[in-house]
């Protein structure tokens, strides 16, 4: 029996907060304002944090961007080998990603396996301009050569560990914790 | 979660599991309504259709599924004429499924024909119609239809009009909408109707006027001429007369109620043009919740680790 | 072999000497040669201990398919006898649906030869009323009579004509032939598989009203009056049916009927899952008509308990339900079966079974048996009510393995079968 032991709090919701807010502005300022620019959250955490990010985008620039919600079951690498068939929900991304720069959204890069299902994903919605990645951990180990432009805190873990991104409009509270598993 | 290795029928689902598949069927209708159509889920999978009734409908959904899934699907149809002397149908399934195939459709027209082929086969059996017992993916897309229209089908009032005794699609849509809760009433001819149909919880009517009098729904079934022949009804005109759905009749349902009919149409028999024309109808709706439905099906039957990997 | 066997301190139950109690039978030979409460065992004797065991007149299923000539791939006399003996029967009519059909005097005396050679029990063909069983044209009975038949059916197919009935209920009379109806409108019962029900509806199987029997029920009766001739209705299995027997037994009429050990422990219940094995004809029918079939035995109004032994290959049943011939084995079942449902349950006493399983059958055929009297030949049956077994048809004598019954625990089964006083079946094998 598997147990989880939570470690440490990495970031509390002030930390959280920050790490948006500059996530935000690097956006805007890598490309160049927000023309052209949509935010597309992955199901469920990334969801809330592209939200997030395209409120402080017209708080800052008083533009307001297109957020689209991704589900990416359909497109897992792991399908035939799990057990149970995991719950599919829907896409919507009701707007048009054809010539956009879209900025991918989730709440923490792993292996790059869903970011890979992500990136294909999108790209049968349509032929992006360019697609672009904010995260708000990057843990490492990556299985895939994937890189995010826009990381919130980078945490070196081991793979024991466990990250767990949690937010008020999922969970009811906001923190980013390492759990450990123990047998 | 869906753990049953087939899909034969809904008398045999809960409605939690029901209410799954048509969740499931969101998404996938969805993918349809893209440019890009295709996802790669059932990459490396394989279907079959396997026919023993003749229907272009059905199976062009279905492969349309595998198809948006990415799942590879080979259609084999055997004729009626051949079923006598040809192989046996546990033969032929077994065959199907040493070619590796994962999923099988069958439709046949005799009932419980996808049981026997269940017992015998390790690869997933989809009822794609089998004689009088059973359409669940119809019965799926008849309650996805009106859930998405409707909302909550515990609410509804839903009439059946037609040939109930040879309707498996009536029976699908029994059992679904009896496990959540929806009033179901039935409407045909007495000669259409089985007695027993009472005990699967319908109420029983002869008058069509009577039948769809405030529904949310009028879902009407197809009649065949052969009917005429076993002296089941006198002629396709009469029942016409007493039985097919004009407008007036219509006009008895609520103001919003959904005209519904499974395809394909007798026009001017068991539906007016008038009817199947106006605002209400979703017959064409049906056809593409169809394939989302199906798409869901295959998901969940496919998706995860199958019992066919598992077991080999 | 012994001359001389002695059957020791079982409960023999012979009901035509009014007996029901422990006592010894001595057998010399071929017949019974003492029943008594006491018979000392001397050197020359084989002795059976039967304590605790019941002893009966040889059981006689007359409604039974041997399938030979023509279908041996379904059974054969060899085969069909064993299943019999293994069942505790010492005699079986044969129904007449062979290919060819035993419509003929060659194919009676086939069938008569073939069971002196091969058979371990004793084989009573009955012929066909009319020519191959077609309902046109009556067949040449006193020719069949003269061959050595029994009775007279055409069963599978009922005699639809009812002209051709009432003439063949004439004719036979002249030869003491009992006419065995299938009772079947085939208009009513048109490609249904399945009692017409709410499993049927629910299932969406075509099905067999009550009322498809019921008619031809009510015709027999109505003719059997009308030519004051015996009539005898096989396999009866509804509640209307059973009520217009009753009826016309009460009026004196010369009607007779049977009910098979699946008519009495099924219903249509049973057809769920779509088993083959579960198609028969008449079909298994609804609660109410298995209670009807049960109220029948008890009181009387069903004289018979037969089998209809149905035996079918594999591969033929191995098909769509609708596509199934019908019919089930059911030899090797029926005693624990008659235990199990109704002598446990106090439908019927032992004496009761006896007679339905025994006397009956020999009075309705007129043939020898039903009687453990001194003199008479020496067919009997030992069965001990306390024994327990799992059903499986992989041990079945017969080469059907058609049952429903496939993997039940019943009790109360045949240990010993004695034809002419030779042991053919001991404990559920046949001794050669």
């Amino acid at each position: 029996m598997k147990n989880l032991v939570a470690k440490a709090t990495i970031m509390d919701e002030e930390k959280i907060r920050r790490a948006l807010v500059r996530i935000a502005h690097e956006i805007v300022e890598k490309n160049k304002g927000t023309d052209n620019l949509a935010l597309i959250g992955i199901r469920r955490r990334g969801v809330p944090l592209a939200e997030r990010l395209a409120r402080i985008i017209k708080e800052i620039e008083g533009a307001t961007l297109p957020v689209g919600i991704l589900d990416i079951t359909l497109y897992r690498d792991d399908l035939t080998t799990l057990a149970q068939q995991p719950e599919v929900h829907k896409t919507e991304v009701n707007f048009s990603v054809i010539n956009k720069t879209i900025v991918l959204v989730d709440d923490v890069l792993y292996t790059g396996r869903t970011v890979r299902a992500a990136l294909d994903a999108i790209i049968d919605l349509g032929r992006p301009k360019s697609i672009q990645l904010a995260i708000l951990v990057d843990r490492g180990h990556r299985e895939l050569p994937i890189r995010a432009d826009y990381v919130g805190k980078n945490v070196p873990t081991s793979k024991r560990e466990i990250i767990e991104v949690r937010l008020k409009e999922i969970d009811g509270k906001e923190e980013v914790v390492i759990l450990e598993t123990t047998e | 979660m869906y753990q049953r290795k087939d899909l034969l029928g809904l008398k045999e689902l809960t409605a939690d599991e029901i209410s799954l598949i048509l969740d499931t069927a969101v998404p996938m209708k969805e993918i349809i309504q893209r440019d890009i159509k295709k996802v790669p889920t059932l990459r490396g999978k394989s279907m079959v259709t396997l026919f023993y009734e003749p229907s272009t409908r059905t199976k062009t959904s279905f492969e349309m599924a595998g198809k948006y899934l990415s799942a590879d699907t080979s259609s084999l149809t055997v004729s009626a004429s051949s079923v006598v002397k040809g192989e046996s149908l546990i033969d032929t399934g077994r065959t199907i499924e040493v070619m590796g195939t994962n999923v099988i459709v069958i439709r046949h027209q005799a009932a419980g024909a996808p049981h026997l082929l269940a017992k015998n086969v390790k690869a997933r059996v989809i009822n794609a119609g089998d004689g009088m017992h059973e359409h669940p993916t119809q019965g799926l897309l008849d309650l996805f239809t009106m859930r998405e229209k409707k909302g909550d089908l515990g609410n509804l009032t839903v009439a059946i009009l037609g040939d109930i005794m040879h309707s498996r699609v009536a029976r699908s849509n029994i059992w679904g909408l009896t496990k959540f809760g929806a009033k179901v009433h039935v409407v045909g001819p007495s000669t259409l109707i089985p007695k027993e149909i009472k005990q699967m919880g319908v109420k029983v009517f002869h008058s069509v006027e009577e039948a769809v009098k405030n529904v949310d729904v009028i879902n009407v079934l197809r009649v065949q001429r052969e009917r005429q022949k076993k002296g089941l009804i006198p002629s396709l005109k009469e029942y016409a007369k007493v039985f097919g759905l004009d407008k007036k009749r219509a006009s008895l349902a609520k103001p919003d109620a959904l005209i519904m009919h499974p395809g394909p149409m007798n026009r001017g028999v068991e539906i007016m043009p008038d009817v199947y024309e106006c605002e209400q109808s979703v017959v064409d709706e049906q056809v593409t919740n169809g394939v989302a439905v199906r798409m869901a099906v295959l998901y969940l039957l496919m998706g995860g680790k199958g019992v066919y990997e598992a077991t080999n | 072999m012994y001359m001389k066997q002695l059957i020791k301190g079982g409960r023999v139950i012979d009901p035509l000497n009014g007996i029901d109690g422990v006592k010894d039978i001595l057998i010399e030979g071929k017949v019974i040669s003492q029943v008594a409460d006491q018979i000392a065992v001397t050197d020359q004797v084989n002795v059976i201990n039967a304590e605790g065991k019941i002893i009966t007149p040889g059981l006689i299923d007359m409604h039974v398919h041997l399938r030979e000539p023509g279908l041996e791939y379904k059974e054969t006399i060899y085969s069909g006898t064993r299943a019999a003996a293994a069942g505790g029967f010492t005699a079986v009519a044969s129904m007449p649906n062979t290919r060819p059909v035993a419509d003929n005097k060659a194919v009676v005396r086939f069938i008569i030869e073939q069971a002196a050679r091969d058979g371990a029990v004793k084989v009573y063909p009955i012929g066909s009323i009319t020519k191959g069983s077609q309902g046109e044209e009556l067949a040449e009975i006193a020719d069949l009579k003269e061959a050595g038949v029994v009775a007279l059916s055409d069963d599978g197919n009922p005699v639809v004509n009812s002209e051709i009935m009432r003439r063949a209920l004439e004719y036979a009379q002249m030869f003491n032939l009992t006419v065995i109806d299938h009772c079947e409108d085939p208009n009513l019962s048109a490609e249904g598989f399945m009692h017409e029900g709410y499993i049927s509806t629910l299932l969406g199987l075509r099905g067999i009203p009550a009322a498809a029997e019921e008619v031809m029920v009510a015709r027999d009766i109505i003719l059997a009056e009308l030519t004051e001739s015996p009539v005898h209705i096989a396999h009866i299995s509804t509640v209307g049916a059973v009520n217009m027997v009753r009826e016309a037994k009460k009026r004196g009429l010369p009607v007779t009927a049977e009910a098979t050990p699946h008519h009495f422990t099924l219903t249509d219940e049973a057809v769920i899952g779509y088993d083959t094995a579960t198609k028969v004809s008449p079909p298994l029918r609804s609660e109410a008509d298995k209670e009807a079939v049960l109220q029948g035995l008890k009181d009387g109004t069903i004289d018979v308990i037969a089998t209809d032994h149905a035996p079918h290959a594999r591969e033929e049943k191995e098909v769509e339900y609708a596509y199934a011939p019908n019919g089930m084995v059911g030899l090797e079942t029926v005693v624990p079966l008659v235990v199990s449902q109704l002598i446990s349950k106090g439908v019927l006493s032992w004496t009761d079974a006896v007679v339905k399983l025994s006397v009956n059958p020999a009075k309705i055929l007129n043939i020898p048996g039903g009687t453990l009297s001194v003199g008479a030949a020496a067919d009997l049956t030992i069965i001990d009510p306390e024994k327990e077994a799992v059903v499986d048809p992989k041990k079945f004598y017969s080469l059907g393995r058609n049952t429903p019954f496939k993997g039940w625990k019943l009790r109360g089964w045949p240990i010993y079968t004695i034809v002419n006083g030779q042991i053919v079946m001991k404990d559920g094998k046949i001794i050669e």
